[in-house]
């Protein structure tokens, strides 16, 4: 028992030490209550709707989400969009299709099963177009970030003047919770920019948390079954263990020895 | 032992044991006589047996879905992990697996250094689990690289290239490993195909492994030798079975906890972003499992000496047996050695820090220091340690503990042996 003390107070020691250092070289995030977080944690349905209208109005047109269908918008624990209105979402993008019987490609109107439509054919095309920055895909960007939704959500609302004495190239922002400072994507969100369907107040603020929700669900679509799963799974196994060690006393009663 | 002279009791049963002695071995596997005391240090042995049929079962459902092709990899993760049913939960546990196995067998390790499980006549099954062990790290560096992300594409750059440091044939062999001139897709293909091929040999070195460890018996917490089957033993089933279970749910349940709400906290963030032969990562880092070697590696400047160093941290632990030259096997009758385990799993713990920061200033001095006691600690202390070191009276067994203590292991088999 003694050195299983010694053992772990050397383990916290570790990670006190650890995270106290962590802290000290990074910039502090700004915070929000994530409703996705914590063991019950779901999306907020009407943030997703709204965070897909950002997504759609504004950052469609660099970024692109190449792993995500249309039919995702109206599957279970997404936003949730009524299923006509996603066939009317995929429908006003053109798809190119074919070959056809003439040999010959087509386009016509997105279908549920299409993939979401990219911005640029391809990295060439959308660097030439942002200044030989790529514009890095969408689908699961808040994964692909040490700081996830908060490093997402803070970034968003991170533009400012640079400082004195801080030199910025031609098409080059100062951003105050990028990695460096330096970002090539100007500020992409200003108060009123998209005009909410439900009377939401389009502050960048609510934007940021819109648009992050939005990008949470992106990269982790089934999120919300797996903390459905998760709480049942882990029910279960402490019920079993319980039950299991009962069994075990009831076991080892038969012999002189503690377990 | 009683699996010599069984005989099933119906006539197919025999007929069938008399061709093929599958009745006898399950019957052996039953009666097992395992120590009583052993405490809950020693189910990690069943909780790894678990770990590495769920990698095997999930690895399998996992293969059937991913495209090991370098333009493809990382988009069929993606299928995986949103169009597959369940095929998140797989992968999730496929990813988190290798973590708690890699925590199971560090348990495992260190549980066998404190109570001198490798000491005769285990040092067979010490030398296998070792085997074991460098295989592991095969296995899991190669499963890191099939996401095909950045942290995947870099660090199979950054592994194979240590090769490079052998002389004159370094940079042919690297070549060799890669398949062409840098990483590409015969690189990915060829750690496939290995990362499949690899658990399979895990498997068969397990049961060497067991087979091995079932001709000498279990070690226990006293470290003497016991008489089979005596009041000191009981069989492995049930009260065995029923304990290794209890602590195999316990094990679960944190396992559980990780891939249902942390399933990415172990991983790194960079593995989300396609490879990426252009952008090199900010810092390159391996799993957490493998930081300790890490930092051994990047603490020696020259680069050869740097891959000598890791190996040999590593397969230093194989001649462990005859490095450790105390006739006691567990630490709790060494006083001394006992402070110097600690010390040495501090050491470990500290260089695994030192391997995740960059290699630089003061992380680098500590690093050094680390890497210097590590070696010390097995070339030095270990064999000095068995002649100076003053140990406690041991039991004569285990139901009297602290009766009969006798000065040493030695007068204690002589006085078992006179009253047998």
């Amino acid at each position: 028992m003694k050195n299983l003390y010694k053992f772990f107070s050397i383990i916290v020691i570790i990670i006190a030490s650890n995270s106290y250092s962590f802290a000290a070289e990074k910039v502090e995030y700004l915070k929000t209550d994530w409703s996705f977080k914590g063991l019950f944690g779901k999306f907020d349905r009407a943030s997703l709707q709204r965070g897909y209208q950002v997504y759609t109005e504004v950052c469609a047109s660099c970024h692109s989400m190449k792993y995500l269908s249309y039919r995702n918008l109206a599957e279970k624990g997404g936003p949730e969009f009524p299923e006509d209105q996603v066939k009317a979402i995929a429908a006003s993008f053109e798809v190119t299709d074919g070959p056809n019987s003439d040999g010959e490609m087509f386009t016509r109107p997105g279908k549920l099963s299409d993939k979401f439509v990219m911005p640029y054919d391809n990295v060439k095309a959308a660097q030439a177009a942002n200044g030989g920055a790529y514009p890095p895909d969408m689908s699961v960007l808040v994964k692909a970030r040490g700081g996830g939704v908060d490093y997402i959500y803070s970034l968003l609302q991170g533009y400012e003047e640079a400082p004195e004495g801080v030199k910025l190239d031609d098409g080059v922002y100062y951003n105050k919770y990028m990695y460096g400072n330096k970002i090539r994507m100007a500020a992409p969100l200003s108060d009123g920019l998209v005009e909410y369907g439900d009377g939401t107040n389009a502050t960048v603020e609510q934007m940021s948390k819109d648009v992050t929700t939005f990008l949470m669900w992106s990269a982790e679509p089934h999120l919300e079954s797996r903390h459905q799963m998760g709480f049942k799974a882990i029910v279960y196994l402490i019920i079993l263990t319980v039950l299991v060690y009962f069994s075990m006393k009831k076991i080892w009663s038969r012999v002189e020895s503690e377990v | 032992m009683s699996d010599h002279d069984y005989r099933p009791k119906s006539k197919v049963g025999q007929w069938f044991n008399d061709r093929l002695p599958l009745l006898t071995l399950a019957n052996h596997l039953t009666d097992y006589p395992t120590p009583k005391n052993l405490n809950y240090w020693w189910t990690f042995g069943g909780i790894l047996t678990f770990c590495l049929i769920t990698q095997i079962v999930t690895g399998l459902t996992l293969a059937m879905h991913y495209i090991a092709h370098a333009d493809m990899a990382f988009e069929s993760v993606e299928h995986i992990m949103r169009d597959v049913n369940y095929g998140w939960l797989i992968r999730y546990i496929h990813a988190n697996g290798a973590s708690m196995f890699f925590l199971a067998v560090y348990i495992h390790i260190f549980r066998s250094l404190f109570y001198g499980s490798y000491k005769a006549p285990r040092e067979i099954i010490w030398i296998i689990g070792i085997i074991i062990y460098l295989l592991m790290m095969a296995a899991a560096f190669m499963g890191y690289v099939l996401p095909w992300g950045q942290m995947s594409f870099w660090g199979a750059t950054v592994i194979t290239n240590l090769f490079s440091a052998i002389p004159l044939v370094g940079e042919g062999i690297v070549t060799w490993l890669w398949g062409g001139y840098s990483v590409d897709n015969p690189t990915l293909t060829r750690f496939f195909t290995l990362h499949y091929l690899i658990p399979f040999l895990i498997l068969g070195l397990v049961v060497l492994h067991i087979w091995a460890l079932h001709v000498p018996g279990n070690n226990n917490p006293v470290g003497i030798d016991v008489k089979k089957p005596s009041k000191d033993t009981v069989p492995f089933h049930p009260y065995i079975v029923i304990k290794d279970g209890f602590a195999l749910l316990m094990f679960m349940i944190v396992f559980a906890f990780f891939v249902f709400y942390a399933p990415n906290i172990l991983g790194h963030a960079d593995n989300y972003i396609e490879a990426n032969p252009m952008v090199t990562p900010a810092h390159i880092v391996p799993e957490w499992y493998l930081l300790p070697f890490y930092a051994i590696l990047r603490s020696v400047p020259d680069k050869l000496l740097g891959v000598v160093a890791m190996l040999s941290a590593i397969l230093i632990l194989a001649v462990l047996p005859w490095l450790d030259t105390s006739k006691i096997r567990s630490a709790v009758f060494r006083p001394l050695y006992k402070q110097f385990y600690w010390i040495l799993v501090a050491d470990v713990l500290i260089l695994g820090y030192v391997g995740a920061m960059p290699a630089e200033g003061l992380y680098l001095l500590i690093a050094r220091v680390a890497t210097a006691y590590y070696f010390l600690h097995f070339l030095v202390i270990l064999p000095v340690l068995g002649f100076k070191e003053k140990t406690l009276p041991v039991p004569l067994s285990i139901t009297e503990p602290v009766l009969g203590g006798s000065p040493n292991l030695a007068a204690a088999r002589n006085k078992e042996s006179k009253i047998e």
